[in-house]
């Protein structure tokens, strides 16, 4: 590598570089200047974030670095977008909590801006050696993260679970590149494509993306990868739990869209068969095991499972419409989490501190008129039921499944999600047609911007959804022509 | 004047009066007033604004008129409304018992009002603009969006088994839907476009037909609803409010048939042929079945939305006869129905609201204390059975011509659930109205007050005009009904040519 290409390169990862050696600082903050520090160093942490994002939006170039590893193109870029988005609407959302979360430490933001960074670099990655580095990066600062409160028996459990089930997927992970390194004899995804699409196409490539399947199924946990999800969801403090349900799951996504598309297109009919079982059997799953749930932290779990089942259909379809979908659906996703989150997070009442049953949720149409006006329409957005963003973030993948023929996923898809409107319609029954009990505190300020931001977004697709759809497009369009 | 978004304004100014009831905070007695007067302002207005696009619709020209048409979310999914001769009526339909709805609820709705009439105002919105829509996303966000406001109006001011009822309404609603949803993905592959006018033009193959048209018959059969998929009726029905059975009797079940008139017959008209015995099977078992069931009943409200229910049967019947008397028919008989059902729910709300319950053993002898109550309520029955005169009469008539030249079992069949409306009708009115006041809680009873006078007589008034005079209806109906009907032959003839040839 020449000193030129070093410097494109540099230039190239500009807003990956403003995350790494910025945590770098903030961690040197926060080790010099104390317990005290922490909101200052969330504050700065978030600083970083937008600073990144703006840099990548409005300075940074297209292009390939580092010898073919990383790859910045549109999708990479609106991906990463939404990525930063997330992260900085969860650390916004965690500062209210830190203290009685007991995750008021100066780690915290740290953390979150390293996982930040592996996301990035996932999405970018365009080899093995990167894609790997990227995921282990995000994966060990969430472990951590998991069981940032120390103290609670809960919170270290499912940092402890979280680690060694994500332990062996990494395994599987690294396995299945190793195969696939061995049969086609190359790292880098066009190459890999290269190589299996004249090449005819060996049983131990196939093996190999079976295993690299199994360990990408697990961050964006699908099931049968998806044990762990329910239990950290709950047992993570609950602005861990809103950071977990929004951006890893985009960057894990995106990542696995660059593979199967960048790397596997010649061989779509053999991951296709993949996709469309996960997929099946997370929409289901998702559908049915959420519907017996009384913690609302345990069914936003399994929810968020069954939506990757969603957004999962339209990656099965394999086309440019497809990864359209794919991207709509994470987006919309992401908005309507992180607003049900911060309507979890303003489940808190004076003496007992935040309440996380459902049942809490008694008569907040009463109470707080508002509140419950928004995450009514979340839930109905969740559940696809249109003029609401949820719907249209179906409509899409749903659209991809019908036109590549995939018929029997979209109609047994359709159906989950009738079973799905099931419990979001028992959350709305349990706000408005039930007793009052008493009342939350009123909601603290960050969560009401997130709230009524996400809501209206949620409410306003219908006058938004067209250039987002074409910006959407647009990244999807990449993937396929450089293909 | 077509140059400025008429049917946009007739949409969305109920949603101009949703702002305007969020801009009253006041909690109190006059905050209420207040409340329920906006709303009744604002869905007057449009219901006068409907009877200008009405009159200012030319029926004498087939195809769509004020048609607006935006740029929306890309992949050919634009903002496209636009009426003809089939759906103007019931864009007027709807505006006119809206603000009965509201007139309706002014007393026997004192608990969370400003949600309660927002709700219904969205409601508006929604269903104008499911009858507007000509883009069949479009269309579909609009006829699915509805299933949010009936949810929580069941739920919130419904009876005692509210919730059961407004799940069950949902969840039956929401199963037909998305399946018709996956089959506007595929139509929309097949033919390139998502406007209804271009699909209508489109053929689509005969194979394809048959799923097609079974995607959107689940969606719509239990939207209409027809037997066996009609469950969910009787249940949200009992539960809804007054103004709710009135909406959904009146308005949301035309949605079915409407669908079934605007895109199961035009745009699948083999797969409509071939499953002709089903449809006809199916709507005689839903007449006949119905009205026994009807006949049962101890609840007056259960046992008009039996009726309903057989009503409906004869309106898919007319719209699957296919000829010009069924379609013109099943219209008239849709609108009718929309009139006579509405004013038996506001008839039955008239007593609930004063007795609380809705047995018909808890009553009797009304004719003695309310007279004028009695005059009105049997205008309504008489209608509901379809006496000459009334409208029920005009609709019933032409559907069972219709259906008489595709098969005349069938139309005798269909006949007998004519003989049996007048069993439950006339066994009805005897039980509440007629025989000796001898219950002590009814002597007390007042006749009719000054707003359900109001809300009465116009329906009583219409009904009768109607049933001498359906011309109005039919002037705007035929020209449309009568290309559709061309159409559909000559697609026919056009695949029959396809078979010999082949």
């Amino acid at each position: 590598m020449t000193a030129e290409t070093l410097v494109a390169s540099l230039q190239l990862s500009t807003p990956e570089l403003i995350l790494a050696v910025g945590s770098m600082v903030l961690l040197m903050i926060g080790v010099f200047s104390g317990k005290q520090s922490s909101n200052m160093v969330t504050g700065l942490a978030v600083a970083l974030l937008i600073a990144a994002g703006v840099w990548m939006v409005l300075v940074s170039d297209l292009g390939v670095g580092y010898g073919g590893s990383f790859l910045q193109d549109p999708f990479a870029r609106f991906m990463k977008v939404l990525t930063l988005i997330g992260s900085i609407t969860a650390l916004a959302m965690a500062v209210g909590h830190a203290q009685e979360e007991q995750i008021d430490r100066f780690e915290f933001p740290v953390l979150i801006v390293l996982a930040t960074l592996g996301m990035m670099l996932m999405i970018s990655a365009n080899d093995l050696i990167a894609l790997y580095l990227g995921i282990e990066l995000q994966s060990l600062a969430l472990y951590v993260v998991a069981a940032i409160n120390r103290d609670s028996t809960r919170s270290t459990e499912a940092g402890l679970k979280y680690f060694v089930l994500g332990a062996l997927s990494s395994g599987m992970l690294l396995y299945g590149a190793s195969l696939i390194y061995g049969f086609t004899g190359h790292i880098g995804f066009p190459e890999i494509a290269a190589a299996v699409a004249d090449g005819e196409r060996s049983i131990g490539v196939v093996f190999g993306l079976v295993f690299l399947l199994a360990g990408i199924a697990f961050k964006i946990s699908a099931v049968p990868f998806h044990m762990w999800t329910p239990d950290v969801y709950e047992g993570a403090p609950t602005p861990v739990t809103a950071f977990f349900a929004a951006a890893p799951k985009i960057a894990a996504m995106a990542m696995l869209v660059r593979v199967v598309i960048g790397a596997f297109e010649p061989v779509a009919l053999d991951w296709q068969q993949i996709i469309v079982f996960i997929s099946i059997a997370s929409m289901v799953l998702g559908a049915f095991a959420a519907i017996g749930q009384r913690n609302i932290k345990r069914l936003m779990a399994y929810s968020s499972i069954g939506h990757m089942g969603y957004a999962l259909v339209g990656l099965a379809a394999g086309s440019q419409v497809g990864v359209r979908g794919v991207v709509i659906y994470m987006l919309i996703y992401m908005i309507t989490t992180l607003g049900t989150f911060a309507c979890i997070l303003a489940m808190r009442r004076k003496e007992e501190g935040n309440v996380e049953q459902i049942d809490d949720l008694s008569g907040l149409a009463s109470s707080n008129p508002l509140m419950a006006t928004i995450l009514t329409i979340f839930m109905f957005s969740l559940a696809g039921i249109p003029p609401l963003a949820g719907f249209f973030a179906k409509y899409f993948v749903f659209l991809a499944a019908i036109e590549s023929g995939l018929y029997a996923l979209a109609v047994i898809g359709v159906l989950a999600s009738v079973v799905g409107a099931y419990y979001y319609l028992r959350i709305v029954k349990i706000m408005w047609f039930d007793e009052a009990s008493a009342g939350f505190v009123p909601v603290a300020g960050e969560l009401r911007v997130v709230m009524g931001v996400s809501g209206l977004f949620v409410l306003g697709y219908v006058l938004v959804g067209g250039p987002l759809g074409r910006a959407a497009g647009v990244a999807a369009q990449t993937l396929f022509v450089a293909g | 004047m077509t140059d400025w978004p008429i049917l946009s304004v007739a949409t969305f100014v109920p949603l101009v009066g949703v702002l305007l009831i969020l801009l009253i905070r006041d909690d109190s007695e006059t905050g209420r007033r207040n409340i329920r007067n906006v709303s009744l302002i604002v869905t007057t207005f449009n219901f006068l604004f409907s009877l200008f696009i009405w009159a200012n619709f030319d029926d004498s020209k087939v195809g769509f008129q004020f048609v607006e048409q935006a740029q929306w979310l890309g992949e050919g999914i634009s903002y496209h409304m636009g009426v003809d001769g089939i759906s103007v009526l019931f864009v007027v339909l709807t505006a006119f018992l809206m603000p009965l709805c509201i007139l309706a609820s002014w007393e026997s709705v004192q608990h969370r009002v400003k949600d309660y009439m927002i709700a219904f105002l969205i409601l508006e919105t929604l269903v104008i603009g499911a009858f507007c829509a000509l883009d069949i996303v479009l269309f579909y966000v609009f006829f699915e969006g509805g299933l949010i406001p009936m949810y929580l109006i069941i739920g919130v001011w419904g009876g005692k088994r509210r919730i059961y009822a407004a799940f069950k309404f949902f969840l039956y609603t929401l199963v037909g839907s998305v399946l018709m949803l996956l089959a506007i993905m595929a139509m929309y592959w097949n033919s390139g476009t998502t406007s209804i006018p271009d699909m209508l033009a489109h053929d689509f193959p005969a194979n394809m037909q048959i799923w097609l048209w079974l995607a959107f018959f689940a969606s719509f059969a239990v939207k209409l609803p027809l037997w066996p998929v009609h469950t969910w009726l009787p249940d949200a029905h009992v539960e809804a409010p007054t103004a709710g059975s009135v909406v959904l009797a009146g308005i949301l079940l035309k949605l079915g048939g409407y669908g079934f008139i605007r895109f199961s017959l035009p745009m699948f008209p083999i797969a409509s042929v071939e499953l002709w015995p089903l449809i006809f099977t199916l709507s005689v078992v839903a007449i006949i079945w119905a009205s026994l069931v009807a006949l049962m009943q101890d609840d007056v409200k259960k046992l008009i939305a039996y009726s309903s229910v057989a009503h409906m049967g004869y309106v898919k019947m007319g719209i699957f006869s296919a000829n010009a008397q069924g379609v013109n028919g099943a219209i008239f008989q849709m609108l009718s129905h929309g009139l006579v059902s509405a004013a038996l729910f506001l008839c039955v709300g008239v007593i609930y609201d004063r007795m609380h319950t809705r047995e018909i053993a808890a009553y009797g002898g009304l004719v003695n204390n309310m007279p004028k109550y009695a005059a009105v309520f049997l205008v309504f029955s008489m209608a509901n059975i379809g006496l000459p005169g009334t409208s029920g009469f005009v609709g019933e008539f032409l559907v069972l011509i219709g259906a008489f030249q595709v098969s005349s079992w069938i139309a005798i069949l269909a006949t007998l659930g004519v003989i049996l409306s007048a069993g439950y009708m006339l066994w009805l009115y005897r039980r509440v109205i007629f025989g000796p006041l001898e219950k002590e809680s009814l002597k007390s009873l007042l006749d009719l007050s000054q707003r359900e006078k109001v809300l009465l007589y116009p329906l009583a008034a219409l009904i009768i005009f109607f049933g001498v005079y359906p011309l109005p209806v039919f002037d705007v109906t035929a020209v449309t009904v009568d290309a559709l009907i061309n159409n559909y032959n000559a697609a026919l003839e056009a695949a029959n040519g396809l078979a010999l040839a082949d």
